[in-house]
């Protein structure tokens, strides 16, 4: 018989969701098999569902364009990505691995530099980057922590082991919208819920909470904990919110707070000013201060720096905390999590060509058409040159950038990043390619979200999956499938 | 504890969730109105924009001062800050702005109320569709009301939307009263009996006070009795005595709520202005009606001034 999935080709990369024999794999077999009893128009149905819930809940993001800014409804995709509890297990491990060795690392960047005088990384590499805040040198925050909460992108390749793409340690985002994915898919397919055994991943407020809780300086019982955000024409101005709220904490812009002659942060109430313990901010170093650094700066708060060096108030994450998801420094990180820890990385690296090493440059350039080249400090996918993907004109343009700002640049293979099946039209399923964030918090202790944001390039064959650039994104389950 | 900033955008937030209803009620009540009058009597749509004092907003936009215009200024369009559509962002952008203080289902409501408003204006506008369109807007102010009273903190988060939205009431509420007396001053004598009871009726209506009046006045529609009414019914939620009373509950649970406050509510609460007969609706009441206008804006500054305007010296 023909069903939904039966007519679903996979084509040649992994796909997350069916195996090369055509058949589901273990975690997805449930679904599936749901998917399969469905109408079209049922599906239709529930795809429609999901729409409205996005946007009666008010689920959007911003997008900045030269019109101005859009408030766009967040694109969804209904059929969740699965993975198996036994895969996560392993990955999980691998994130904590690693966001401990990066913590430990950046705490040495800005004390003794051992990593430096033991030959591990280039003092070079560390001089030039954009993201060394020589402000911070000197300073002990809590735990010796300073990439409180952390996104790392995994990739799945064609082996079908998880890569790690990148390290976001500045103000990643996109974790609420993990939330409101299962929210959504919660209501769209809720029989499924009852036969399959999904982690939960509701419980990311209150470990945050607790995380940040921890940064205290004030030893007291109830710290005061808030969300500082740039405000509203902020593309992540939603999460913000989302989170302050769920956390039952403060929304604040930097014109709420104010640091006083005793250097301590207070926050202007109804009551008067109220001491300030704990700042989660989502806005970069840079803007946070406008004593410390630009000022021009009118989000941030004048004096903050001060506050923080003197440890009358706790910032998460730390500033000088991005030096470590440079894309230069992030080569080397397997080699970081050697030195720190003594073991092995559990999570492998991309393949990473430095444009400012020679021979590794001259590599580069010869196969500008196969490589994907990175600007080592952007982030959403901004300023790439996706090879395969790109005309001869782009191609002479980065080799110029490339020659003229090596250390700007790093280059990885293409990769063949895995699919699942996606919702493309009624009834229609077909491969999209995505990736996976996850989200790691460490204060006094370490957490993984079960799973985390699944990101989606709508687009067929295409490898961009930011939102700000069509991509969509899914709920991401993690089954168990061992008899407990 | 709650930031400055958070109380405004919460009183703001209430005052025109406020507006977008009683603008919604004002439309509808007209709509009725000019149905009921004879033909030969002179009302016309361009008293609305008077009762919300848009009229230069309006100038600067139409010619013509007809229905169409005028529904569509106060019901659609963006140069009119007080319009229905326009309100409805305010309150959206307030509220995506203190959604951490408000109930979870507050955003969603209002993010639907302004849907609906989007993609049904047309409704509104034609005047086929314009009761279903008006009524549901006032359904979707009330269930928004419901759910904060049924399910948010009584903290002063809850007392700042209750100024808000008493004092826009309130405002309204004496907007209203100086529309009808504009009309009935103006018109011929002749004409006097038959119109008092039409307008004042719609008047009552207005507020959803007529059935209320019925009951607890029990004599037939007067202007005065209906004035006095409603400035005076301690009972109806839509009376001005009601509206201070409430905001004057609210400010006093809030910190340093100070005499400022206090001695201007009083003197809105004892409003001692005495109405007979219906001789006594006239140029002199509406300047009266203007002095606790001019008190309600005085009100306004006096709050933003006290809790909005961050003083340092306030310590907790």
């Amino acid at each position: 018989m023909e069903t939904m999935s039966s007519n679903y080709q996979s084509g040649d990369f992994f796909d997350e969701l069916i195996d090369a024999k055509q058949q589901a794999r273990p975690p997805a077999q449930q679904l599936l098999g749901y998917l399969d009893s469905l109408s079209e128009d049922e599906l239709e149905t529930r795809r429609l569902m999901a729409e409205a819930t996005i946007q009666e809940m008010g689920i959007s993001f911003t997008v900045y364009t030269e019109e101005g800014n859009i408030d766009r409804a967040w694109p969804f995709d209904i059929i969740p990505r699965i993975i198996s509890a036994a895969d996560w297990r392993i990955a999980e491990q691998g994130l904590k691995q690693r966001l401990t060795a990066l913590n430990l690392f950046i705490d040495d960047l800005y004390h003794d530099q051992n990593v430096i005088k033991d030959g591990i990384i280039p003092e070079h590499v560390i001089k030039d980057s954009k993201n060394f805040r020589p402000e911070c040198i000197g300073i002990s925050p809590a735990h010796g922590v300073w990439a409180h909460i952390c996104g790392t992108d995994l990739v799945r390749a064609e082996d079908g082991e998880f890569y790690v793409l990148e390290d976001n340690l500045r103000v990643p985002s996109g974790v609420s919208y993990m939330l409101e994915n299962r929210a959504i898919t919660k209501r769209v397919l809720p029989e499924l819920f009852e036969k399959d055994r999904i982690q939960p991943i509701g419980s990311y407020p209150s470990q945050l909470f607790d995380t940040l809780a921890s940064l205290s300086p004030r030893d007291i019982e109830e710290p005061e904990i808030v969300v500082l955000t740039p405000g509203i024409y902020n593309s992540a101005y939603f999460e913000h919110a989302f989170l302050a709220q769920q956390m039952g904490t403060e929304l604040v812009e930097g014109s709420d707070l104010f640091v006083d002659s005793d250097d301590c942060v207070y926050m202007k109430t109804i009551n008067g000013p109220e001491r300030v313990d704990v700042i989660y901010r989502r806005i970069d170093d840079l803007f946070l201060d406008p004593e410390a650094f630009d000022s021009e700066s009118v989000l941030g708060v004048p004096g903050l720096m001060r506050a923080w060096r003197k440890g009358n108030v706790a910032l998460a994450n730390a500033p000088g905390a991005g030096v470590a998801d440079d894309k230069v420094v992030y080569a080397y990180v397997p080699d970081i999590i050697r030195y720190y820890l003594k073991e092995e990385p559990i999570l492998k690296n991309v393949k990473t060509y430095l444009c400012e090493e020679p021979d590794q440059r001259a590599y580069v350039l010869e196969n500008l058409d196969k490589l994907v080249v990175k600007p080592a400090n952007e982030s959403g996918g901004y300023g790439m040159l996706v090879g395969p993907h790109s005309t001869k004109k782009e191609q002479a343009l980065f080799a110029e950038l490339i020659t003229k700002h090596p250390r700007n640049y790093i280059a990885q293979p293409t990769l063949k990043l895995s699919t699942a099946p996606t919702l493309i039209s009624k009834g229609s399923l077909e491969p999209r390619h995505l990736d996976l964030r996850p989200f790691i918090l460490q204060g006094k202790d370490i957490y993984v979200t079960a799973g985390g944001l699944t990101r989606v390039a709508m687009k067929k064959g295409s490898l961009v999956v930011n939102s700000s650039q069509g991509g969509g994104s899914k709920d991401t389950w993690i089954v168990e499938t061992e008899e407990l | 504890m709650m930031l400055s900033r958070v109380a405004e955008r919460l009183f703001w937030s209430a005052r025109y969730l406020e507006r977008v209803e009683n603008t919604a009620r004002l439309v509808s009540v007209y709509d009725e109105l000019l149905f009921d009058l004879p033909k030969d009597i002179e009302i016309t749509w361009y008293n609305l924009i008077e009762i919300i004092s848009g009229e230069e907003e309006f100038e600067q936009r139409y010619k013509v001062k007809d229905e169409r215009n005028v529904v569509k200024f106060l019901l659609a369009d963006d140069t009119n800050p007080s319009s229905i559509l326009s309100s409805l962002k305010m309150v959206k952008e307030n509220i995506r702005t203190t959604r951490d203080v408000v109930p979870g289902e507050m955003w969603e409501l209002i993010c639907e109320l302004d849907l609906y408003a989007t993609q049904n204006i047309k409704q509104g506008i034609n005047r086929s569709g314009r009761h279903m369109f008006l009524n549901t807007l006032i359904e979707g102010c009330q269930k928004i009301i419901g759910l904060l009273a049924g399910t948010m903190s009584r903290d002063s988060g809850w007392h700042f939307l209750i100024m808000g939205r008493y004092l826009e009431r309130a405002d309204m509420n004496t907007r209203i009263l100086d529309a009808a007396t504009s009309l009935i001053t103006q018109s011929a004598a002749d004409q006097g009996l038959h119109l008092d009871q039409v307008i004042w009726s719609k008047v009552l209506k207005s507020q959803s006070g007529y059935l209320d009046y019925r009951r607890s006045v029990r004599t037939s529609i007067t202007g005065a009795k209906v004035v006095n009414f409603l400035l005076n019914d301690p009972f109806l939620p839509r009376t001005l005595t009601y509206c201070v009373e409430q905001i004057k509950i609210a400010a006093s649970q809030l910190p340093h709520a100070g005499q400022g406050i206090a001695s201007l509510l009083e003197r809105l609460k004892n409003n001692e202005y005495t109405i007979h007969s219906s001789k006594d609706i006239n140029d002199k009441f509406s300047e009266y009606l203007n002095d606790i206008q001019v008190d309600i804006i005085k009100l306004t500054e006096q709050i933003t001034d006290n809790w909005f305007q961050f003083h340092p010296e306030n310590t907790a």
